[in-house]
C-alpha cells in the first residue's frame, strides 16, 4: 500500500476508535434512554425515529444498551487483556532471563496454571462471592478474573522472546559495559518485547469478549439487566429470524468495525 | 418398443421413491419423530427417565389407561374394574381372547408375574414403592380365570392410576421385552442412532369401522439430543412433528408454514419463585423476618405484573399463574383460586402496613434496612433471565431492589437443597402427574421439596401443619369429593401464605406436519404420541 494512503487509512481507524470509545464513555449523556428501561408496550420493536436500532424483545431500547455495553466491553476487555500481558510478559522475562530456579519455577507455575480448567477456578471464583453485589462490581470482578486466568497463553511466547533478546549482541555488550540487571530488563530487554505483547494483547482483547459471553452460562458474566457486548451477541443466537431484525447484528457490526480499526493500527506500527 | 415396455417400470420407481420421500413408504405409513437420547432400558417396570416412558407408553399394555384427552381413566387390558367401599382391593375383570404381539395369549398369569415381580424389592422398580407399605406389600389375588384382584394393606388414593404405568409382560415369551400388548412393538434399536417401532399386528383394539389400530405401520425415533437440529430437520420436512416448542420458534414455525403449529393451550407447568425461610440459612435476620411475612410475600406478588411476563416472554403463550394446577388440569383446579392481580399501590398500602416505608425512592423496613434481596435462577435459561428482568423492574415501582444471580444448575441446586446460602429462588415447576398425591413431596412439611422450607421435623407455622393435615387427609380418602375438598383447600391456603409466588403457566406449544391426521397435543407424556394409535398420515393424494 502507498504510504499516502496507508497514513490515510491509519487516520481513519483511529478516527473511528476515538468515536466509538468516545461514544461509550458518554453513553450516560449520549444515549436516548437508560439501558434497563423496558418500554413494554414496544416490545421487539424495530428501528424508528424513536428507537433508532429498534428495541429487544422487554422493549429495551438497543441504541442505548449498545452504547452502554461497549462501555462495559471496550473498556473492561482490554484492562483484562492489559493484566494478562502484565502477569505473562513478567513471568516470561523470569523463564527467559533467569535460567536455573527462576526459570523453572515460571515455567513449572505456568504449566500448573494452564492445566488447571480455568472454568473450575472460575467457578470456585463465583462460589466465594456474595450473591448480593452490584451488577457493576460484578462485571469488574469478571474481567479481573479473565485477565487473572488467561495470561499462560504468552508466557513461552515471551520466554522465547526474552531469551532471544537476552542472548542478543548488544545485550550481552550492554552487560560487557556494566549496565545494572534492572535497566537491562525494564529497558532494553522490555523494548524488544513489546512488539510481541502488542500482539498478544490484540489477540486476548477479542478472546476476553468472547469468553465474557460464554461465562454468563456459568452466571460469571455480565449479568442482568447490565449490557456487555458478550451478552448482547449473546442475543444473536436466540433470534431465529435475524432478517426481521437486522439491527440485533449491530454488535457484532461494532465489534468488527473496533477489531478492524485496531488492527489497522497495529499493521502501521508492524510496516514502520 | 422395448423403451415403451420399461415406461410403467420406470414410473413404479418414480411413483416408490416419491413416497419413501414423504416418509409413507409402501402400504404402511411411517411416522418420524426425534427422541432427545436414547431410553436407558426396555423393561417396563425399570423405566424413569423421559425416552424409556415414551417407548413404553408406546408398546406396553396397561390394564387402566388415563386419558390424556378427557382426564379420565379408562380399561385397556381390563375390561372393567371395581375399587372397594374401604379403597383397598381394585378387582379386574380381565378382556378376553388377548394375544402378545409374538402370537402368545394373554393371561391372568401374565397380570399376576407383572405385578409380583414389581413388588420384588430385588427388582428395584420405580413404581414398587406405592405398593409397598409399613403394613407390608400389596397381595395379588386370582379370583377367577379372567379376574384379579389386588389387595393393599392400607387405603391409597387414586389408586387406579397407578396402574397407567404398569405394562404388562408375558410369562410365555422368550423375549418378554419384545412381546408386548400395547399398539408398537420394538423391531430395531440402534444405539445413539435411533428405534424403530412396528405395528402390533396382535393389537386388540379396533376403531368405530371395525378397522385393527394403530394406522400407522411403524415409528422411527432418530435419537437427536440437540434442539436447534431437531427443529431444522422438521423444518426440512424429515421429520412429521416435534414438541416442546419455546414461544420463538413456534412463532417462526407459525408464520413460515401456517397450520404446523399447534397451540395445545395451558400446560400443567407454572414458572415460580419463592423466599428463602429456612430458619438456619446464612442470611440477615431481618431478611429472614422479611421472607416469613405473609404481607410481604402478598404484598410482592401483587407488584408483579404476570400479564406483561406472559405477553413479553413468552409471546402471549401463557397466562397468569394461580397456583400448583392450572385450569388444564380440569379435575384439580381450584376455579375459586385466581392469579394475583397486578396492583403496585395496592402491595406499597399492605408494604406500608407492615412498617416498611418509602426513603428516597427506596423501600425500607421498620429498622431502616432497605429492602434489596438477590434471585437465583439457572443461566442458560433466556426466558427465566427475561422473567427475572421484568421482575426487577416491576419490584423496583415498589422501591424494592432485586439483584439477579444466574448460577449453574448443580450451583443452583447445592444452593436451595443443601446450603440454603440463597434468599429468592426462581425456577420451574413441571407436573408429570395430574393427580395431588404426585405432590406429597412438596406440600409436606417434612418433604425434601418443600422448597421454602424443607424437611422440618415438625411444621413450622400453622398454615403448614393445616396443609401437611390436609394432604395426608387426601391421599387416605378413597371418596373424590373428600379428597377434591381438601385439595380445593390446600390451593387456598397456598394463595393466601404464598409459600412460592406463582407466575405464569406455559402453554403447550408443539408442531405437526399437516399430513399427520388426529393430533392432539397433551402436557403429559407423551405429548403427542398418547394416541398414536389413532394418529395416521395422509397420502398425497388423500391430503389434496
Amino acid at each position: 500500500m502507498r504510504p499516502k494512503l496507508h497514513a490515510a487509512m491509519r487516520r481513519l481507524c483511529a478516527c473511528i476508535l476515538i468515536a466509538t470509545f468516545a461514544a461509550a464513555l458518554l453513553a450516560s449523556f449520549i444515549a436516548p434512554a437508560s439501558y434497563e428501561t423496558q418500554f413494554r408496550e414496544d416490545p421487539g420493536a424495530g428501528p424508528s425515529a424513536k428507537f433508532l436500532l429498534g428495541t429487544d424483545e422487554l422493549g429495551r431500547d438497543r441504541l442505548s444498551r449498545l452504547l452502554y455495553g461497549s462501555r462495559v466491553s471496550l473498556l473492561l476487555a482490554p484492562a483484562a487483556a492489559a493484566l494478562a500481558i502484565c502477569i505473562g510478559l513478567s513471568l516470561g522475562v523470569m523463564a527467559g532471563c533467569f535460567a536455573g530456579t527462576p526459570a523453572r519455577f515460571a515455567l513449572g507455575f505456568t504449566d500448573l496454571v494452564a492445566s488447571t480448567p480455568s472454568l473450575l477456578l472460575l467457578l470456585f471464583a463465583r462460589a466465594l462471592l456474595p450473591l448480593n453485589v452490584q451488577p457493576a462490581t460484578s462485571v469488574t470482578i469478571t474481567f479481573f478474573l479473565l485477565g487473572a486466568v488467561g495470561w499462560t497463553s504468552g508466557v513461552r511466547v515471551f520466554a522465547a522472546a526474552a531469551s532471544n533478546a537476552n542472548n542478543s549482541d548488544y545485550i550481552r555488550q550492554a552487560r560487557a559495559l556494566g549496565c545494572p540487571t534492572r535497566r537491562l530488563v525494564f529497558v532494553h530487554i522490555a523494548s524488544a518485547l513489546l512488539p510481541v505483547a502488542a500482539a498478544q494483547f490484540w489477540v486476548l482483547v477479542p478472546l476476553f469478549l468472547l469468553a465474557e459471553a460464554n461465562m454468563g452460562m456459568l452466571g460469571l458474566g455480565v449479568s442482568e439487566p447490565l449490557p456487555s457486548i458478550g451478552n448482547l451477541l449473546a442475543e444473536i443466537q436466540l433470534s431465529p429470524q435475524l432478517w426481521l431484525q437486522p439491527a440485533v447484528l449491530a454488535p457484532a457490526g461494532l465489534l468488527l468495525v473496533v477489531l478492524v480499526s485496531l488492527q489497522g493500527l497495529l499493521t502501521k506500527e508492524r510496516a514502520s | 418398443m422395448k423403451c415403451l415396455r420399461l415406461l410403467p417400470i420406470f414410473l413404479l420407481f418414480l411413483s416408490y421413491e416419491a413416497r419413501s420421500a414423504d416418509g409413507t413408504a409402501g402400504l404402511e405409513p411411517q411416522l418420524k419423530l426425534a427422541l432427545r437420547s436414547d431410553p436407558k432400558t426396555f423393561d417396563p417396570l425399570l423405566v424413569d427417565e423421559e425416552a424409556g416412558e415414551t417407548i413404553r407408553y408406546l408398546t406396553g399394555g396397561v390394564l387402566i389407561r388415563y386419558n390424556r384427552a378427557t382426564q379420565k381413566l379408562e380399561g385397556e387390558l381390563a375390561e372393567s374394574w371395581k375399587l372397594s367401599k374401604d379403597g383397598r382391593r381394585v378387582t379386574f375383570v380381565l378382556r378376553p381372547g388377548l394375544r402378545f404381539s409374538d402370537g402368545t395369549p394373554f393371561s391372568v398369569a401374565d397380570v399376576v408375574a407383572t405385578l409380583r415381580r414389581m413388588m420384588d424389592p430385588a427388582v428395584h422398580s420405580p413404581m414398587g414403592d406405592s405398593f409397598r407399605a409399613a403394613e407390608g406389600p400389596a397381595q395379588v389375588v386370582v379370583e377367577r380365570p379372567n379376574q384379579v384382584a389386588i389387595q393393599f394393606p392400607v387405603a391409597v388414593a387414586a389408586v387406579e392410576r397407578l396402574f397407567d404405568q404398569i405394562a404388562i409382560t408375558s410369562t410365555q415369551s422368550s423375549n418378554k421385552e419384545r412381546s408386548v400388548l400395547g399398539p408398537f412393538t420394538v423391531s430395531e434399536y440402534v444405539p445413539g442412532d435411533h428405534i424403530l417401532l412396528k405395528r402390533n399386528p396382535n393389537y386388540w383394539r379396533r376403531d368405530e369401522r371395525g378397522r385393527s389400530l394403530p394406522y400407522l405401520g411403524s415409528i422411527r425415533f432418530d435419537i437427536q439430543g440437540n434442539r436447534d437440529i431437531e427443529l431444522l430437520r422438521f423444518r426440512r420436512g424429515e421429520l412429521h412433528m416435534i414438541a416442546g416448542l419455546d414461544a420463538a420458534a413456534f412463532e417462526q414455525l407459525k408464520s413460515e408454514r401456517p397450520g404446523v403449529a399447534l397451540d395445545g393451550g395451558p400446560s400443567y407447568d407454572n414458572e415460580m419463585l419463592w423466599f428463602n425461610q429456612v430458619a438456619k440459612a446464612p442470611i440477615p435476620q431481618y431478611k429472614k423476618d422479611w421472607f416469613a411475612s405473609q404481607v410481604f410475600r402478598r404484598a410482592l406478588s401483587g407488584a408483579i405484573n404476570r400479564t406483561d411476563i406472559a405477553r413479553l416472554v413468552y409471546r402471549g403463550y401463557a397466562r397468569p399463574a394461580a397456583g400448583p394446577f392450572s385450569e388444564a388440569n380440569r379435575l384439580w383446579f381450584n376455579t375459586k383460586v385466581k392469579p394475583h392481580p397486578y396492583a403496585p399501590e395496592q402491595s406499597l398500602k399492605q408494604l406500608q402496613s407492615a412498617g416498611f416505608r418509602m426513603v428516597g425512592g427506596k423501600l425500607h423496613d421498620s429498622r431502616n434496612n432497605p429492602v434489596e434481596f438477590s434471585l437465583i435462577t439457572n443461566s442458560g435459561n433466556k426466558a427465566r433471565a427475561r422473567i427475572a428482568s421484568l421482575l426487577q423492574q416491576d419490584l423496583a415501582k415498589v422501591g424494592v431492589r432485586l439483584n439477579i444471580v444466574p448460577l449453574d444448575f448443580p450451583a443452583l441446586i447445592e444452593r436451595i437443597s443443601r446450603t440454603y446460602e440463597y434468599e429468592t429462588c426462581l425456577l420451574g415447576l413441571v407436573n408429570i402427574d395430574p393427580d395431588p398425591n404426585g405432590q406429597m413431596n412438596v406440600w409436606l412439611s417434612s418433604a425434601a421439596n418443600h422448597q421454602w422450607n424443607p424437611r422440618q421435623k415438625a411444621p413450622a407455622t400453622p398454615w403448614e401443619a393445616e396443609i401437611d393435615r390436609l394432604m395426608r387427609l387426601q391421599a387416605a380418602s378413597p371418596s373424590f369429593d373428600k379428597r377434591k375438598a381438601s385439595f380445593d383447600r390446600v390451593q387456598e391456603i397456598i394463595a393466601e401464605q404464598v409459600p412460592f409466588v406463582y407466575l405464569v403457566t406455559k402453554h403447550v406449544l408443539s408442531a405437526a406436519d399437516p399430513k399427520v391426521k388426529n393430533v392432539a397435543p397433551s402436557s403429559l407424556l407423551p405429548q403427542l404420541l398418547w394416541n398414536a394409535h389413532r394418529l395416521t398420515i395422509a397420502t398425497e393424494s388423500a391430503s389434496r
